[in-house]
C-alpha cells in the first residue's frame, strides 16, 4: 500500500518535471513562430513593408488591421545596426523582438521626441566596444542592446481611418535599417 | 518484476501528466499576472523581457508578436460581462468608458486570431473613426447582420474574440483596479 503511494508520488513529481521542461523547450521547438513566418517575406538587415492585414492573408495571428507594418529582420553578427524611421502623422511605434518573440524594447514617436526615430541596435559585446567619449558627445544617440544576435524590429504606423492607410504606408516606406559601416 | 512494473507505470503516468498539463496550459492560454477589468484581460508583462515562461511558450506556438510595453497594451475578451461566450450568431453591445490613451483600436478575431471576412471589410474601429453621440460617448453593436451606427460584423461565426488595444497609455504593470482603467461593458442583446 505504502509502496503504491510512493510510486504515484514519484509519477506526479516526474510529471511536473516533464511539464516544466516541455513548456521551457517550446520556444526553441516551435516551427511556426513569428520569426519563421516572416523569414520568407523579409530580407536580413533591410526594412521590408508587409502587405496590409486582410482577412485570409494574415502573416501572423492577432495583428492590428488599423496599422501599416514594416519589419527589419536583423542579424548583428556583421556589426551594429542603425534604424531610421520618420514618424507618420498619427502614431508610430518601434518594437524590438528577440529571435524567440520576446519584446525586449518598444518606443513610440512621442517618447522618441523627434520627427524621426533614430536608434542604434547592438549586442552587449558591441556596446562595450563603443568608445566612451563618443557615447557622451552623441548624447542624443539612443543605443539599444539586443540580448540575442538575431531578431525582429517591427515598425508600426497607425492609419486612424482606412483612407489614411496610404499615408501610413508611405511613412514606413521612408524608413531604413542597415548595418553601420565602421 | 514488481520493480519493473512499478517504474514502467510511473513513467507512463508521468509522461501523460506532464504532456497533458503542457497541452492544457498552452491551448487554454493560461498565463500569470493577468490584469482583469470586467470581461477584459491583459498581460502587461508579456510585452517586456519579463514575460513568463508560459506566455513565452504560447507566443512561440501561435506565432504572434505581443504588443510591446512602450507601445501599448492589448485587452482580450472571450466572454461578455456575465460570462456568456461571444457567439457570432448573437448580438452584443459594447458601451462605456476607455482608459486614457492617445489612440485605441478594437478588433474582432476568430479564436485563433484571424480576421473574419465580411462585405464591408470592417474588422474593427479606431478611436478616431468611431461615431460618437453629443456627449462624446459611443456604442458599438457587434452583430451578424447590418445595424445602424457603429456596426462590427461577426460573420455569424461560432465564437469570436475582441481585442481592445490602447496605444501610448499609462495603463500597464502598475495598474491594479478598474477605477484606473475603466473598460467598455459587453452586454448580450439577444441571439
Amino acid at each position: 500500500m505504502v509502496r503504491g503511494l510512493l510510486w504515484i508520488l514519484a509519477a506526479i513529481l516526474l510529471g511536473g518535471i516533464v511539464h516544466l521542461s516541455t513548456v521551457l523547450a517550446m520556444p526553441q521547438a516551435a516551427k511556426q513562430d513569428a520569426y519563421s513566418r516572416l523569414a520568407p517575406f523579409t530580407p536580413v538587415n533591410a526594412m521590408a513593408p508587409l502587405t496590409a492585414t486582410q482577412a485570409g492573408a494574415e502573416i501572423m495571428p492577432f495583428m492590428d488591421p488599423a496599422f501599416a507594418t514594416a519589419v527589419c529582420r536583423y542579424d548583428l553578427s556583421g556589426g551594429p545596426l542603425k534604424l531610421i524611421a520618420p514618424v507618420s502623422q498619427a502614431y508610430t511605434s518601434v518594437t524590438f523582438y528577440t529571435r524567440r518573440s520576446v519584446a525586449f524594447y518598444a518606443i513610440n514617436d512621442r517618447a522618441a521626441g523627434r520627427r524621426t526615430i533614430e536608434l542604434d541596435l547592438m549586442t552587449a559585446a558591441q556596446h562595450a566596444q563603443v568608445p566612451e567619449d563618443e557615447e557622451v558627445t552623441a548624447a542624443d544617440r539612443l543605443i539599444i542592446e539586443s540580448p540575442t544576435t538575431m531578431g525582429l524590429i517591427v515598425l508600426r504606423a497607425l492609419a486612424p481611418e482606412p483612407s489614411l492607410a496610404p499615408m501610413a504606408r508611405k511613412a514606413l516606406a521612408a524608413s531604413t535599417c542597415r548595418i553601420q559601416s565602421q | 518484476m514488481r520493480l519493473l512494473f512499478g517504474s514502467c507505470f510511473t513513467l507512463l503516468i508521468a509522461a501523460a501528466l506532464g504532456l497533458g498539463a503542457t497541452w492544457f496550459t498552452l491551448t487554454r492560454g493560461v498565463a500569470f499576472g493577468a490584469l482583469t477589468i470586467g470581461a477584459w484581460k491583459a498581460w502587461p508583462k508579456s510585452g517586456s523581457a519579463d514575460i513568463d515562461p508560459y506566455a513565452r511558450a504560447i507566443v512561440a506556438r501561435t506565432g504572434e508578436l505581443p504588443t510591446g510595453m512602450g507601445d501599448g497594451i492589448a485587452f482580450y475578451a472571450r466572454t461578455d460581462d456575465v460570462g456568456n461566450v461571444l457567439d457570432g450568431r448573437c448580438t452584443f453591445r459594447l458601451a462605456g468608458l476607455t482608459p486614457t490613451a492617445r489612440y485605441w483600436t478594437v478588433t474582432l478575431y476568430t479564436p485563433d486570431g484571424r480576421l473574419v471576412p465580411n462585405t464591408i471589410d470592417r474588422h474593427g474601429f479606431t478611436s478616431e473613426e468611431i461615431v460618437r453621440d453629443n456627449d462624446g460617448r459611443f456604442t458599438i453593436t457587434v452583430a451578424p447582420l447590418a445595424r445602424p451606427g457603429n456596426w462590427l460584423p461577426t460573420g455569424g461565426i461560432e465564437s469570436f474574440v475582441l481585442v481592445w488595444r490602447l496605444y501610448d497609455t499609462a495603463i500597464g504593470v502598475a495598474t491594479r483596479t478598474a477605477k484606473e482603467g475603466p473598460m467598455p461593458a459587453i452586454e448580450r442583446k439577444g441571439c
